[in-house]
């Protein structure tokens, strides 16, 4: 890319940087210091402000770049995955997102340890969640590490190391000094951007074809070189059995661990009442809907006016379509509005970053802070130094994402995110579900179910081809391979599932009527919520 | 709604001198009941989640919860399978999902979108089936477990008082 390209975009960002820090500083001016505070953000926001910061939580860069990227490169198959994440959104809303903010306080192991003997399932939830949200930090990072290659027009390694480092720096400080009200307030400012990105290119993509979507399909159908198989599902997923169950591992994967994903669950946390938090899943759905239809606009469009030749070029899996298809509306590579158009673009996907991870990193410091130290060091600790802890623990986990970050930066952004999905789906998921819903449900099913689904899902991945035995393989020289799949959801949801039903029927344990009974009413009614 | 026979209440109303104001108007329509504890009393003296079991067993609120689990039972079943129809269609039957319907739209654009229609389309009729049939309800049950919890703080107090 051209010098003009990168000034522009490295000052929008840098412009983004400091709004963001100025967000931070100015939330934080007369923080108290409660962990009410620090982890809710006091629980005043609007459900609309909630819903905007959901949005901006949940749609990463995989989202933005990556899924528009797949479209351009194969067409339909990218489709997949958007409409994945988006029903996803239909279990959260009916099932968990009101019922969690009425049972809970700040985390999901609050929800589960309610009903049971609390220090053994706080461990186990709690791990969870911080394995869940490091391998989704991870890849949020790599992707920051391959969006700087694009922005600087170099991906020599020290680019992308500085990159990733920054990015860890960043997100350390806006956490552990501004909690989540400076976290929510990214969130809301990245959502607003990056819906205004989106609408803008969408409009601009529509116009060229004159409003006719007939067209547009048609056009990126010629330009593909498949004809109309590009139109049709099969040109990713389409190869050997292998493919197809792997696909269908992923697509499991997808709808289900949105509603196990912490940092999604900590949000709710910041609305006042459980109707504020079913408006702001509304609102959220709304957003995200909107969002992924506009990526279908945008891939089609990326497909047919830039061309799968040229994205490819320029990133083999097509993370740079949507940046190239901005540079081309803005009148092509060397026109100013081009560049404009570039740079701003460039500069909302790094702001996308940059809310997610923060995001993330505020829910896993809480896991730590909240559910493991508690539980395993002091078990009266102040809250004061609970929210010391957390904000020592964002920078622990800050250390930890930028080290793993860096290791695997050669894999694929969607894809890393699809096994963050798979754990979710897999460790948090059915434990959630048993306890808000079943009424014999036990401590040892309780703790059966977080470790027989995030033991399977993990060992799955390390014996996959992502980690060996294959070319792209994290450790191509070495092969231990001996499971097929690269998304272990298919057999580890299940086992999630399966563990909790049987640690359930073998424990000795009488299932508490009463703490049941609790647990039902406030979920139901809001008796006694935080 | 089943109203179990033979109630007993008597030794709440003895016990806790904010039940009766509190019975009096709250709940909508038929749901206007107290508390209706399972058959066979004989419970110790109310604690805290003694109130929850009680609020449990009534009818009140289990008519919140059966509204609540009308619709979601059937509206999860219903698009969890329509999503893993369009997955597995789309993984196993590519030649199905590709058959032209009008211009370039294909059986496969039109589930897609279909299934983004039908995530909006739920999202709304969830909202608006918890904003008109549950909300109303479960905020009285809320008050009557505030209410509960208060007037048995104060009986505590004055005992100790005493």
């Amino acid at each position: 890319m051209t010098t003009e390209h990168q000034t522009l975009a490295l000052i929008l960002f840098s412009l983004f940087i400091a709004v963001t820090l100025g967000i931070t500083t100015w939330v934080s001016r007369n923080r108290h210091g409660s962990a009410e505070e620090f982890y809710a953000g006091g629980r005043l926001f609007s459900p609309m402000e909630n819903g905007f910061a959901i949005a901006g939580d949940y749609m990463s860069a995989a989202s933005f770049l990556g899924i528009s990227g797949l479209i351009a490169l194969f067409g339909y198959d990218g489709l997949l995955y958007s409409v994945g994440f988006l029903v996803a959104w239909l279990v959260v809303l009916f099932l968990v997102a009101e019922l969690v903010r009425n049972c809970g306080r700040f985390t999901l192991a609050d929800v589960v340890a309610a009903r049971m003997s609390e220090r053994p399932v706080r461990i186990a939830a709690g791990t969870s969640s911080v394995v869940v949200s490091v391998l989704y930090l991870i890849a949020q990072m790599v992707g920051a590490g391959s969006l700087v290659g694009l922005l600087l027009g170099s991906s020599g390694p020290v680019a992308r190391t500085l990159t990733v480092v920054g990015v860890g720096a960043l997100m350390v400080v806006y956490v552990s000094f501004g909690g989540m009200r400076a976290t929510t307030w990214i969130q809301i400012v990245k959502a607003v951007l990056l819906m205004g990105g989106a609408i803008t290119l969408t409009v601009l993509v529509l116009l060229r074809f004159h409003g006719n979507f007939d067209q547009l399909l048609t056009s990126a159908a010629d330009r593909s070189g498949h004809g109309r198989a590009f139109l049709s599902p099969g040109l990713k997923y389409g190869g050997d059995w292998t493919a197809r169950i792997d696909f269908m591992s992923l697509g499991l994967a997808l709808v289900l661990g949105t509603a196990g994903l912490p940092h999604i669950l900590s949000r709710f946390y910041t609305v006042p009442t459980a109707r504020a938090a079913r408006r702001s899943v509304v609102w959220a759905i709304a957003l995200i809907g909107g969002f992924y239809l506009m990526t279908i606009v945008l891939g089609f469009g990326a497909a047919a006016l830039v061309g799968p030749d040229a994205v490819r070029a320029s990133n083999a899996s097509g993370n740079t379509a949507v940046p190239l298809l901005a540079a081309f509306l803005g009148g092509g590579a060397g026109s100013t509005g081009g560049a404009v158009l570039f740079a701003f673009v460039a500069a909302i996907a790094f702001a996308t970053i940059l809310a997610v991870v923060a995001g993330i990193t505020l829910a896993s410091s809480a896991s730590v802070a909240h559910d493991l130290y508690a539980s395993l060091k002091r078990r009266h600790a102040r809250q004061r130094s609970e929210v010391a802890v957390a904000r020592v623990a964002a920078v622990g986990i800050g250390a930890v994402a930028i080290a793993l970050g860096l290791l695997a930066q050669n894999l694929n952004v969607a894809f890393l995110v699809g096994l963050a999905f798979a754990v979710a789906a897999s460790a948090n998921l059915p434990v959630l579900l048993y306890s808000l819903f079943w009424r014999g449900f036990t401590t040892r099913g309780a703790v059966w179910s977080v470790y027989g689904g995030l033991i399977p899902s993990v060992l799955l991945v390390l014996v996959s081809p992502v980690v060996s035995g294959s070319p792209e393989s994290l450790f191509p020289g070495v092969d231990f391979q001996y499971f097929p799949l690269q998304n272990p959801g298919i057999v580890s949801i299940p086992l999630g599932f399966l563990a909790g039903w049987l640690g359930t029927v073998t424990s000795h344990e009488e299932p508490d009527e009463a703490k049941h009974a609790e647990t039902e009413v406030r979920s139901l009614t809001g008796a006694g919520a935080v | 709604m089943d109203k179990h026979e033979g109630r007993d209440t008597g030794t709440i109303r003895l016990d806790d001198p904010w039940y009766d104001a509190l019975a009096v108007g709250w709940g909508e329509g038929e749901e206007t009941s107290q508390p209706a504890p399972a058959p066979g009393g004989g419970r110790p003296a109310p604690g805290a989640s003694d109130i929850y079991l009680e609020v449990q067993r009534s009818a009140a609120f289990q008519e919140v919860r059966s509204r609540y689990r009308r619709f979601v039972v059937p509206a999860t079943t219903g698009f969890f399978l329509w999503y893993v129809a369009y997955v597995v269609a789309a993984t196993a039957a590519p030649g199905l999902m590709a058959r032209p319907v009008v211009g370039a739209v294909n059986v496969a654009m039109l589930a897609g979108l279909g299934q983004f229609l039908s995530t909006f389309l739920l999202t709304w009729a969830y909202a608006r089936h918890a904003r008109l049939r549950r909300d109303r309800a479960a905020l009285d049950l809320r008050w009557t477990v505030f209410e509960q919890e208060r007037g048995q703080e104060r009986t505590r107090a004055r005992r100790a008082g005493r």
